[in-house]
């Protein structure tokens, strides 16, 4: 009885709500348990990575010298000394660096796709939105930025300015946009035909409007869907970077950067210093990929 | 009689089609969607355009407010040639003449809920509305197109299709136009909410003083709506008349055509009518026939049809026909 009275509550008060395309995306999203698991680990992490810091009482850049050089005999993890990770070579508290290092993989994730999202988002837009020789000359510049060799030109770009990690932000952003771009404005084309947009256009609402209002909200899925597979990419790219030694310059770190470091030291028997930052990344790496599964299928465009 | 609201002279859309495979450098073909058409609207009065699907009526609508270019003259009520404004300049006529959209659901934007859709014209002409004006104004729109005002925040995909014409007719009617161009309002809807359409077209109408341009591809759902009505065939006007001339006597035919194939309710009336056959297809507009555009499929076409185009002639009853006059049965082939 309570319960049928509750869900009448409930009923109203959708009646005077409305459910939004959003929330509808939401709800199914909710009902992927893939998804929803992957979401919560990647939540765990992301806390791993703000408040970790705050688990041990050492610092990445602390270096305990009585253990410097014997990783392997005295720096095995262990919770009595307090080295959660162990140590590593240096004699650095892994766990610290493990933690610094995913501050900057995740940031490596968030700013390569968010950059991408954004001028993604509005040059695919616009030049779709715009149509004619300003889309062709739009495209045109896109295709020709595709067709350099990025890796290569973010290596470039790391050896003569320095080895930092603006830089490196600026050289994945720099690229991570083209296919979004493309992506979106191939979207936006099909929405221009729609006739609510012709509809903005009878009543006299400005291009710039009908963009923002119009385009964009309607692009979103698509957008979300395509930036939920650029964070792993993204990240993927910085640890590459990384692990050819170009990337974070120590005693800052990434998970590439662990990698390389584990990998290079894996024959003295301190296996956990690749161990570690490996299932971190391997962990995000699957939780993003059902996130973006997940996302899909409740944004599926084909759907509506 | 005041100076009529809209004043349409040799109005020409033309569009360059593109064939798949072509040089950048060959000339495009013209398709001429709309071939000099001219018709006057009187303020309050309703304008039927009917046709057969590719015949340009969606297109004239379309260029009368600018949404496709055209060339010719659309005079407004103050003398001003609508055509040839700057987007600047037709930003003031836009508010005057609005439109209501085939597709109800496709026309309405699925992020938006329905209480932004509607205030958007509104926001659009008049910035300095306070937010609480808008919404008492969006509400008010709500109830008269027979919207629950309570449903401002819902999203069209909630909606069906006849409520999501009224949420357009509401969006179109917001700002007050003193015309309402109605693009196959209906056509989309179940026959049952057509008629609920309509009828609220025509209520609106009458309290509002519009004039309204409602287009349909038949004839039957224009009758009840227009004051007059102008048949469309492949961009020209074949006949213009007041409405109970043209479904009375219609002296085109094309027009003669069309009527004989709206069924009549009455069982008797329905077999004693002659049916006028309309062989063939819809010639190509990329390549319309000369002289009479309509001579591939007319009865009455002679020789001349096809060297000469014939001129929209007559004062109240316009017909564009070398041999116009009553249907006479016996002309028509037995089927
Ligand atoms: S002009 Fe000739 S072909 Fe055209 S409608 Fe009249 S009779 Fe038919």
């Amino acid at each position: 009885m309570f319960m049928k009275e509750e869900a009448a509550v409930r009923l109203a008060d959708i009646a005077v709500k409305g459910r939004s395309p959003w929330a509808d995306a939401r709800a199914r999203f909710a009902r992927n348990k893939g998804a929803m698991v992957g979401l919560f680990v990647l939540s765990l992490i992301c806390l791993f990575a703000a408040f970790g810091s705050h688990l041990t009482e050492f610092t990445y850049d602390y270096v305990d010298f009585g253990l410097m050089g014997e990783a392997a005999e005295k720096g095995a993890p262990s919770w009595s000394s307090g080295h959660y990770f162990g140590t590593d070579d240096g004699g650095r508290d892994f766990f610290a660096r493990v933690v610094q290092a995913s501050q900057i993989s995740l940031a490596a994730g968030l700013i390569g796709s968010a950059v991408a999202v954004i001028i993604g988002t509005l040059y695919g837009a616009i030049s779709g939105f715009v149509g004619g020789r300003t889309d062709q000359v739009m495209m045109r510049i896109v295709d020709i930025l595709l067709s350099v060799p990025f890796m290569f030109v973010i290596i470039l770009l790391l050896v003569m300015f320095g080895r930092s990690i603006w830089m490196l932000f600026l050289g994945i952003g720099m690229f991570s946009w083209l296919d979004m771009s493309r992506i979106v404005r191939g979207q936006t084309l099909s929405l221009k035909r729609r006739e609510f947009i012709e509809a903005a256009h009878a009543t006299g609402v400005s291009s710039g409007r009908i963009i923002l209002r119009h385009i964009v909200p309607n692009l979103m899925g698509v957008v979300v869907v395509y930036a939920s597979l650029l964070v792993p990419i993204m990240i993927m790219t910085e640890s590459f970077i990384s692990f050819l030694g170009l990337g974070v310059q120590a005693p800052l770190t990434s998970w590439g950067a662990l990698l390389s470091e584990g990998a290079s030291q894996m024959r003295y028997g301190t296996l956990w210093l690749l161990l570690f930052p490996l299932g971190f990344f391997v962990t995000t790496m699957f939780c993003m990929s059902f996130i973006g599964d997940g996302l899909r299928d409740a944004l599926d465009p084909k759907d509506r | 009689m005041s100076a009529p609201l809209l004043q349409v002279e040799d109005l020409h859309v033309s569009f360059d089609i593109r064939r798949e495979g072509d040089m950048p450098w060959t000339k495009p073909l013209k398709l001429h969607a709309v071939n000099g058409v001219s018709f006057t609207l009187n303020p309050g009065e309703t304008l039927g355009i009917v046709g057969e699907s590719g015949c340009g009526k969606s297109t004239l609508a379309r260029a009368l407010i600018q949404l496709v270019p055209a060339a010719g003259k659309v005079v407004w009520q103050d003398g001003t040639n609508l055509l040839g404004l700057s987007p600047h300049e037709m930003l003031k006529y836009r508010r005057e003449v609005q439109m209501v959209f085939q597709d109800p659901l496709a026309s309405l934007n699925p992020r938006m809920t329905v209480g932004q859709i509607i205030a958007e014209p509104l926001t659009t002409h008049h910035p300095g509305l306070s937010k609480d004006e808008v919404k008492a104004r969006v509400q008010a729109m709500m109830e008269k197109v027979g919207l629950l005002a309570n449903q401002i925040n819902r999203y069209p995909h909630e909606f069906s299709g006849g409520q999501c014409q009224r949420i357009g007719i509401a969006r179109a009617l917001i700002v007050e136009p003193k015309l309402l161009i109605c693009d196959e309002p209906v056509s989309a809807l179940d026959v049952s909410i057509q008629a609920q359409v309509i009828n609220l077209l025509m209520k609106l109408q009458r309290e509002l003083g519009l004039a309204m341009i409602f287009i349909a591809h038949d004839l039957s759902v224009v009758k009840h709506i227009s004051d007059r009505v102008m048949v469309l065939y492949l961009g020209r006007a074949m006949e213009i008349a007041g409405s109970a001339d043209l479904y009375g006597k219609p002296d085109h035919p094309y027009t003669q055509a069309l009527l004989s194939s709206v069924p009549i309710p009455d069982p008797a009336a329905e077999r004693a009518k002659v049916t006028i056959p309309l062989d063939g297809d819809l010639p190509s507009p990329l390549a319309p026939p000369s002289g009479c555009v309509f001579r591939t499929r007319c009865l009455r076409a002679a020789p001349r049809c096809a060297a000469d185009v014939p001129p929209l002639l007559g004062g109240n009853h316009q017909v564009a026909c070398h041999f116009p006059g009553p249907l006479m049965a016996q002309a028509v082939p037995a089927a």
